[in-house]
């Protein structure tokens, strides 16, 4: 039917994310992030067939279509270069179409990219520019999503800390994770609890932080992988993207469809029966602490009502049952265009054994998450220490 | 019956970037303050100005930069007879390609002539400096014919400029859609219009192009109460750029009584800690010789001092 | 060695000014139902949806989200979508259809021009650092590009005019096209020059519009019930060049010489070439090595309507027009982006019996 092949992880590489990374141009801050994905990979740009880039608005940098002028910082020139926008789903939906490429058995080998300069402008205000005609009650993404958190913890009965657990759980595990922006070793639950209430029921430390960042992945195919002396690269196991309405008349926004069907149809693709019996470790899109909870839910680690009980019972620590944002998360880092891409990277680190102080002893499977728009569009991938056997 | 159009405002989309450098732009821009102009070395040895910070051959960072002259020859060029807001000049000029003196490849900049007829390719042009340069491509003013004045001397050496400063101003036609532009004119007339999915028969306030469900526009038109139930909300207490309403205010999902879907809404006339999800509230408009085809022709929305609606009647909502 | 897939629907608008939302959600309704008209399937025959289009056309961070809107997107639906001309979000699409996870897939773009000054926004796609602060104009770039073609002899302006002339002349009877009318190499040479070397006519008209089409592998579960014709693709390949514009020869097209080498030219009777301005059309031309004998644009081309972010994929669709009309057997389409031809795109298309 198609010429479907494996596909692999071979390098991963990524930038220390700063708020302001102003040592650097938009050009140096990529090339961070490609020249350690190659460097890990054992390739060179000679060893690259294509390029797909991913970013969120183009208005966060004022530049449009930024990949066509930073051809050259991508060792583009000559080859086929794509450039990926779906929201804060793009750096996962980035990975993913650089996969299918091999996946289709069209190129051996492909640099993808995601990233963002959030300090080149002000990401609040480029998601707030008012709408003629309508309310400007509009105020960024915590005001989007925080009538959602709401919502879930009246649904789920959830105690009003769980999402004090979730924050200071990440900002402790950013602490392992050199790359990471956020680097407060004294955050607790009682300290993000008394931080600010910025977009009631989200505090202050429950938010995520802007910050400037990149990441980036060389995937090959499995004869490329045989012929490399890559001895630890990430399998994918499985793919899959949803998306659906902003808004619609009864549409769920706390537990959307599109990401229970993403999830279901990734299980279903990576053989997987029990995810969280399954699944050693995962890297969440949580860009508001609540999310995790929610997410375990959507994702079906939990059933609807009861994510906030694994965050509560520490299952979700590193060692716990189903250990979440080992690396620190969104919450630790948020170069929003390549926070997806930072999940699913996070996630073939650990199966590659190459997450260092925040590695999950022994995972063998992974998962990476990302989620964008008004929790609408979900871009996942299951990456796995051995082939598939299924 | 004369359709009328779609409902049209200005947009403005204006930011001041802040771009940071890296090395090579950073002695690009630093040699630009002292009004010298530094070229790029290739990895084919030729000279390139601007610096490009990654070889287009090697894709290897450009580190070595070499001094060139600030006149040149004409090696290209375009007339431009209209020129936009944010060019070098403000009345027709050119912009040409310049190989300066000692580089290889060329500058686009812009050249100051009076017309297309002064002008021509192999031309040479000198460079105008701006009387003060903060280390930005703007610094050269545009060029101009090379006449005999003496060469530019650069000034001394001064701090490095890291960063540059692009201000993006941009200006657009909104346009409503049709459907909406019918919700926002009855707003006008004291009313909100919702329609119905011919479909799923659910009613969209506003009204739709596309029922997101069924992907067909809404249609039959609906009244719907300008009263309803705070489904939920969130309270806003974060200062931003460009924010309209002061903080703290109450931004709430408002379900409308008769429609099938939330909107969003400001909830005034109480405290912002006693807003509560299932609050039933109800319309508080402008006074009438300040409306518009707007939504904000409804000031806020406030209690109606009805008790709450039941979780159950909006649940589904959420 | 790929996987069988074919052009099975395609339909568009183009106008000069769209009095609707820059979601262009209405103009993809009416386009969509026509789809499903045209092909017999409805939304559930499709397994993968890719769109293109572009935040800064629009004015607004996320401007494409609304139109999942006119998907009807609930049920959810695997959906993707490139900040680029729609005829890349079709090669995303093919590539989607080539790992086997998808069979079939519609593709769709949409761009409201008109709604900011559009050769100023194009000022944007340059270098930030050193050229977008000067506000280089799209049609100033493209200005210098063809001068370089002239006084080096590359083309001529009798060359670059009837071009026009004939661009204009094949889009009187297309219905979509913006600027036409039976039109000679002396009318346009009897044009002023605006920015000199280009006449307006020159310059593509700054265009609105929205197009969709669907693509499917021969073994789709529902590839039988479909109705029409099929055009079958050959060869899909695209390249960029480097975005320093003094880094390239501004007179050739080493990009879509290589995609066109790669995704083969060979046998084709038609070309769709996408050159928003009259000196690209002559560039690309040599660039593929396409002979006298082989027809082009017979739509009139992007010269007579060029809707940002999904012209490119309207010349698929009108090569795919004819080559279900019967009036090709082979037929190559070509998309391009950024400045002055930066990243080019070749499609090859056939009619099987």
């Amino acid at each position: 039917m198609s010429n479907h092949t494996l596909a692999a992880v071979i390098g991963v590489g990524q930038t220390h994310h700063r708020a302001k990374r102003s040592d650097v141009s938009m050009a140096g801050l990529l090339r961070e992030a490609i020249d350690r994905a190659m460097t890990d990979a054992q390739v060179t740009f000679n060893d690259i067939d294509a390029i797909v880039i991913g970013k969120a608005p183009d208005l966060f940098e004022g530049v449009m279509m930024p990949e066509l002028y930073l051809a050259e910082a991508l060792g583009a020139p000559g080859k086929p270069l794509l450039r990926v926008h779906t929201a804060g789903s793009v750096g996962g939906s980035t990975a993913i179409v650089a996969a299918s490429l091999v996946e289709a058995g069209i190129h051996e080998r492909v640099l993808t990219v995601a990233f963002e300069k959030q300090s080149e402008s002000n990401a609040m205000w480029a998601l707030s520019v008012p709408v003629p005609f309508i309310m400007p009650v509009h105020a960024g993404a915590g005001g989007y999503f925080a009538p959602h958190v709401r919502s879930y913890i009246r649904r789920s009965g959830a105690p009003t800390h769980i999402g004090a657990i979730v924050a200071a759980k990440d900002r402790q595990n950013a602490l392992k994770n050199p790359y990471a922006h956020l680097q407060n070793p004294d955050t607790t639950v009682e300290s993000v609890l008394a931080s600010q209430m910025l977009w009631d029921p989200i505090r202050y430390d429950e938010t995520c932080p802007s910050s400037d960042g990149a990441i980036a992945l060389v995937i090959a195919s499995e004869d490329a992988v045989a012929k490399s002396d890559i001895k630890n690269p990430a399998w994918i196991h499985g793919t899959q993207m949803r998306s659906e309405p902003t808004t619609a008349a009864e549409r769920d926004q706390v537990n959307p469809l599109a990401g229970r069907d993403a999830s279901a149809a990734l299980w279903k693709q990576a053989g997987i029966k029990s995810p969280i019996d399954e699944i050693d470790c995962a890297e969440i899109y949580v860009p508001f602490s609540w999310f995790e909870p929610m997410w375990l839910e959507n994702l079906g680690f939990a059933e609807p009502g009861d994510g906030w009980k694994l965050t509560e019972a520490g299952e979700t620590r590193i060692e716990g049952k189903i250990p979440v944002n080992m690396s620190g998360g969104v919450l630790s880092s948020n170069p929003i265009g390549a926070s997806g891409m930072l999940r699913f990277g996070e996630a073939a680190l650990q199966v590659m054994g190459e997450a260092g102080e925040h590695q999950v002893e022994g995972a063998k499977k992974a998962l990476g998450h990302a989620y964008g728009g008004g929790s609408q569009f979900f871009a996942m991938w299951v990456v796995g220490a051995d082939k598939p056997s299924h | 019956m004369t359709e009328l159009g779609t409902l049209h405002a200005p947009l403005k989309v204006e930011f001041d970037y802040t771009r940071s450098l890296g090395p090579t732009l950073s002695g690009f821009m630093t040699g630009l303050k002292r009004r010298q102009i530094l070229g790029g070395v290739l990895s084919d040895g030729t000279v390139a100005v601007p610096p490009p910070e990654y070889d287009g051959t090697t894709f290897d960072p450009i580190t070595e930069l070499r001094p060139v002259a600030d006149v040149g020859v004409v090696q290209s060029w375009a007339w431009v007879p209209e020129p936009v807001p944010g060019q070098p000049l403000d009345k027709p000029f050119a912009f040409a390609q310049i190989v300066l003196d000692g580089a290889d490849k060329a500058l686009l900049h812009a050249v100051a002539v009076d017309s297309a007829a002064d002008i021509q390719t192999g031309m040479r042009v000198r460079a105008v400096w701006a009387d003060e340069p903060v280390g930005a491509i703007t610094d050269i003013r545009w060029f101009e014919p090379e006449g005999d004045r003496a060469a530019t001397v650069p000034g001394p050496e001064g701090e490095a400029v890291e960063g540059i400063i692009a201000p993006v101003k941009l200006a657009y036609d909104y346009a409503a859609s049709p459907e909406e532009s019918k919700f926002f004119r009855g707003l006008a007339d004291g009313k909100l219009i919702g329609q119905r999915c011919p479909v799923c028969e659910k009613v969209y306030v506003p009204p739709r192009g596309a029922c997101p469900v069924d992907g067909v526009p809404t249609t039959d038109e609906v009244e719907v109460a300008d009263h309803g139930t705070v489904t939920t909300f969130c309270i806003v207490n974060v200062p931003f750029t460009g924010q309209q309403i002061p903080i703290p205010y109450v931004s709430a999902y408002v379900l409308l009584d008769g429609a099938d879907i939330a909107f969003l809404h400001l909830i005034l006339g109480i405290e912002a800690a006693d807003v509560r999800m299932g609050l039933r509230v109800k319309a508080v408009w402008k006074p009438r010789d300040e409306w518009g085809t707007t939504i904000a022709n409804i000031s806020h929305f406030e209690p109606t001092g009805e008790p709450d609606a039941d979780y159950e009647t909006y649940k589904v909502h959420l | 060695m790929t996987r069988d897939v074919a052009i099975v629907g395609f339909a568009q608008r183009q106008m000069k000014e769209f009095d609707g939302s820059p979601t262009c959600v209405e103009l993809l309704v009416p386009i969509f139902q026509e789809l499903w008209e045209e092909t017999g399937w409805t939304k559930s025959d499709i397994g993968f949806w890719c769109s293109g289009s572009s935040d800064y056309l629009a004015g607004r961070a996320f401007s494409f989200v609304s139109a999942v809107d006119a998907i009807g997107a609930l049920p959810p639906v695997m959906e993707s979508h490139v900040e680029m001309d729609a005829a890349w979000a079709l090669y995303e699409a093919w590539v989607k259809i080539q790992t086997g996870l998808v069979d079939s897939a519609l593709v769709y773009g949409f761009g409201k021009s008109s709604a900011g000054e559009l050769r100023r926004v194009l000022s944007l796609q340059m270098d930030p650092y050193t050229v977008t602060p000067l506000w280089t104009d799209a049609v100033s770039v493209a200005a210098i590009q063809a001068r370089s073609g002239l006084e080096s002899g590359t083309f001529d302006e009798a060359q670059m005019a009837e071009v026009v002339a004939r661009s204009m002349t094949d889009a009187a009877g297309n219905d979509s096209a913006i600027r036409k009318g039976a039109t000679t190499a002396d009318d346009v040479l009897a044009q002023p020059l605006y920015a000199d070397p280009l006449r307006r006519w020159d310059c593509a008209p700054v265009s609105d519009g929205a197009a969709a089409m669907i693509i499917t592998a021969a073994d789709a579960p529902g590839f039988d019930k479909l109705k029409g014709n099929k055009a079958w693709i050959t060869g899909f390949e695209h390249r960029v060049e480097p975005g320093a514009l003094n880094s390239r020869d501004l007179k050739v097209s080493e990009s879509t010489k290589s995609a066109g080498a790669a995704a083969g030219v060979e046998g084709i009777d038609l070309a769709e070439l996408h050159a928003p301005f009259s000196h690209q059309e002559l560039i690309l031309k040599d660039a593929l090595g396409i002979g006298d004998d082989v027809r082009i644009n017979p739509s009139g081309g992007a010269l007579t309507a060029n809707p940002m972010f999904t012209a490119g994929l309207n010349r698929i669709g009108e090569a795919a027009l004819e080559v279900w009309a019967g009036n090709s057997q082979r037929a190559l389409a070509h998309a391009t982006s950024g400045p002055a031809l930066q990243q080019n795109l070749v499609l090859t298309m056939e009619a099987r019996a």
